[in-house]
């Protein structure tokens, strides 16, 4: 508790103490003889000790043309409990309404902090070594680009940047929300927010503190929360309303129905005089004034998106704004990019058929006529190969896009590609049975057999398409450059039923811009793509999901919500966490409504006088606030 | 130009009636408040003078939450 919530605290106590024994005696309950001025100042310093800054409050309003504010509203109520002899509820009434402020200053202090913890990576200081080996702490905004750091075991990353010196562990859950170690050595590239487990690290800088992994991430998510949904400006947009409608209500009913009772007489049996009915219909008005304090209902819609925000980015899903956690919940149709997202992108050469030379020798010949590419493909053949092409032995390298590589090896034509390459040399390309991606060779203008190279699933692939399913999505589409039969295969595999193959990057756009339109109506369209060429696919659909793309700015800038590993199970856990934020938001509005206009109802009919209406003006407070919270455990869904 | 200042509030609707003062201040263009983080981003308008609109965005708070404060 801060300083001004313990004030509070100590203030509410001490009106209690004075409060509790006093109206005990005023309702009869302890039977002591006291005057009635004595009951009324006991009141008073109770009233007064609680409630002083209230006053002031709705004073200052008043002088400031402002005055629909709570202050002025629960002046109001009280002053006029009080003035109509209604002591105890005068107080109770200020008395609980200072309680439930209390709590909620406490309860949403204590969630703002909770949640700041779990996104605790801001790096306070980085290590610089000095001429005579001492180390010096300096403030990692004055580190340079391609300066040498140290990292003790202990401490944070501060800056990103690759490992020159040491060999550890490191613990990249805040980052990742993975929660084994990755060891690192000399050459290995280290992002910040990360905490060095075991061994000294010295580290070249890579960026600048600001560009750095850690403090853009923090930035994402300190403006997420800014970023407000269309849940959060309804509210704010009724509580505008709603205060100063349900305040003329309240005059009108103080006024309007004592006047028709005393013109007309209908309605007097009840009372004894003219005034009791005053009396009566005004402290029914003041309980609309207490019921009409609109911050329950405020305060718990942000609360949970925020809470939501914090439970998600803990996760190591980070989401741009509430208003995307919104739509995200709406989501019917997801859409994945194949390689980086249900595959690896890591390409093996499992296979060399119709090869009548030695394979070994194919294989060489192959990788050497791809030395030059960097083409996953030609990586592949180039790993498979085993051991690094010699340059000087290839000459003549020309790469035709889109067909594949002709080169002389060893003074033989030697050419690489796929099965338009070999119609374009006049080779005759043996089909291949097997799914894959099948790479065909040419000796000297003869087919001399092809390669069978395929990419492994993700971890998880398989799992994910039923997780999305669970969580409430109802089409699930795969889109890729890839060949037709190596589409069918992948998604049969993971049981993705829908998939559209070989598309250019162009197509995918267009493809995406069909399924919205197919969709319109029925809910939004994700799509989630590694964000390597495919920041114009990630903006254009309803929601973009970049994957394990702390690298890529321009993935990170066209994305919405961005996963900080590569875990594809990520989006369904993203897109459930999205529906139990939004499942408790709702949760929160209808109670909170329900409750005050229920409440509303009750006290204009006088069935429900100033202490139900704080109760439950207080109570539906608390639960709501309970309820917001739950938004952060989302570990489990 | 935007600028992002922290503030202190007590309640979720004070922090909203903040928002809705500091938009109405002439020189800013857009502002935005959140009560989860306690932090106000302005967008001023071209031309403006940072420092003369952000305390006249403070004075509007002030009026309609006296207990509200921005730090400049």
């Amino acid at each position: 508790m801060n300083k001004k919530q313990k004030n509070l605290l100590v203030r509410i106590i001490v009106a209690a103490v004075f409060f509790v024994p006093v109206w005990l005696i005023s309702e009869g309950i302890i039977r002591v003889e006291m005057p009635r001025w004595a009951l009324f100042a006991l009141f008073l310093i109770s009233y007064l000790t609680v409630g002083h800054d209230i006053l002031r409050k709705a004073a200052l309003g008043v002088k400031n043309k402002k005055p629909f504010d709570e202050c002025f509203l629960m002046t109001v109520a009280t002053v006029a409990a009080i003035a109509l002899g209604e002591y105890g509820e005068g107080v109770a009434v200020m008395l609980l309404y200072q309680v439930g402020e209390l709590f909620q200053s406490v309860a949403v202090g204590k969630s703002r902090r909770s949640i700041s913890e779990l996104m605790d990576i801001r790096p306070d200081y980085a290590n610089i070594e000095g001429e005579d080996g001492k180390l010096e702490r300096v403030d990692p905004d004055e580190i340079e680009v391609g300066s040498l750091i140290v990292v003790q075991p202990g401490e944070k990353i501060p800056i990103d940047g690759t490992v020159e010196e040491g060999t550890s562990a490191l613990d990249t859950a805040a980052l990742t929300g993975e929660s084994r170690p990755r060891s690192v050595k000399a050459g290995d590239a280290v992002l910040s927010g990360s905490i060095n487990l075991s061994g000294v690290l010295r580290l070249r800088t890579t960026a600048a503190f600001e560009e750095s992994t850690a403090s853009k991430i923090l930035d994402l998510v300190e403006n997420a929360a800014s970023r407000k949904s269309k849940s959060e400006n309804f509210i704010a947009k009724f509580a505008r309303i709603y205060t100063p409608v349900v305040c003329f209500a309240a005059l009108a009913l103080a006024v309007l129905p004592p006047v028709f009772i005393a013109l007309t007489g209908i309605g007097m049996s009840g009372y004894e005089g003219i005034g009791q009915v005053f009396r009566d219909w005004v402290l029914r008005a003041c309980t609309f004034l207490v019921i009409s304090c609109p911050c329950a209902v405020v305060i718990s819609v942000p609360l949970s998106f925020f809470a939501g925000l914090g439970g998600a980015s803990n996760q190591g899903i980070l989401i741009k704004g509430s208003n995307y956690l919104e739509t995200l919940s709406s989501v019917s149709t997801v859409v994945f990019d194949k390689t980086g997202t249900v595959t690896r992108g890591n390409f093996e050469v499992t296979g060399v058929h119709h090869a009548e030379m030695d394979r070994a020798r194919l294989l060489e010949l192959a990788a050497h006529a791809e030395c030059h590419s960097s083409h996953p493909i030609s990586l592949s053949l180039q790993r498979a190969y085993g051991k690094e092409p010699d340059p000087l032995r290839v000459s003549d390298v020309e790469e035709i896009s889109g067909h594949g590589v002709l080169a002389a090896v060893d003074g033989q034509q030697v050419a690489v590609g796929n099965e338009k390459l070999m119609t374009r040399i006049g080779a005759e390309a043996l089909p291949c049975h097997e799914a894959g991606t099948v790479i065909h060779v040419a000796l000297n203008g003869d087919y001399a057999g092809h390669f069978l190279i395929r990419d492994e699933l993700k971890d998880g692939a398989k799992e994910t398409v039923a997780a999305l399913q669970k969580a409430g999505v109802k089409r699930v589409v795969m889109l890729t450059g890839d060949m037709h039969k190596v589409a069918e295969q992948v998604a049969d595999e993971v049981g993705i039923s829908e998939f559209r193959a070989e598309l250019l990057p162009q197509d995918k756009v267009n493809a995406v811009e069909e399924l919205l339109a197919e969709n319109a109506g029925k809910g939004k369209v994700a799509f989630a793509g590694d964000g390597i060429n495919d920041a114009p696919v990630l903006s254009r659909a309803d929601i973009g999901i970049a994957m394990g793309a702390l690298g890529s700015d321009a993935a990170i800038e066209a994305a919405d919500v961005v996963l900080m590993d590569d875990d594809p199970r990520k989006i369904a856990k993203a897109i459930a966490i999205s529906r139990k934020c939004l499942r408790i938001v709702r949760e929160n509005i209808i109670f909170a409504l329900g409750v005050k206009a229920v409440c509303l109802i009750l006290s204009a009919l006088g069935l429900a006088n100033m202490w139900i209406a704080i109760a439950a003006d207080v109570g539906v407070m608390i639960l709501a606030v309970l309820n917001a919270i739950r938004c952060l455990f989302v570990k489990r869904l | 130009m935007k600028k992002t200042y922290k503030i202190d509030v007590d309640c979720a609707n004070c922090a909203n009636l903040m928002e809705e003062e500091a938009k109405k201040t002439p020189g800013v263009k857009d502002a935005v408040v959140s009560f989860m983080t306690l932090k106000m981003k302005v967008e001023f308008e071209e031309g403006a003078d940072v420092n003369t609109v952000m305390q006249n965005v403070l004075a509007n708070c002030k009026k309609a939450e006296p207990d509200c404060e921005v730090f400049l």
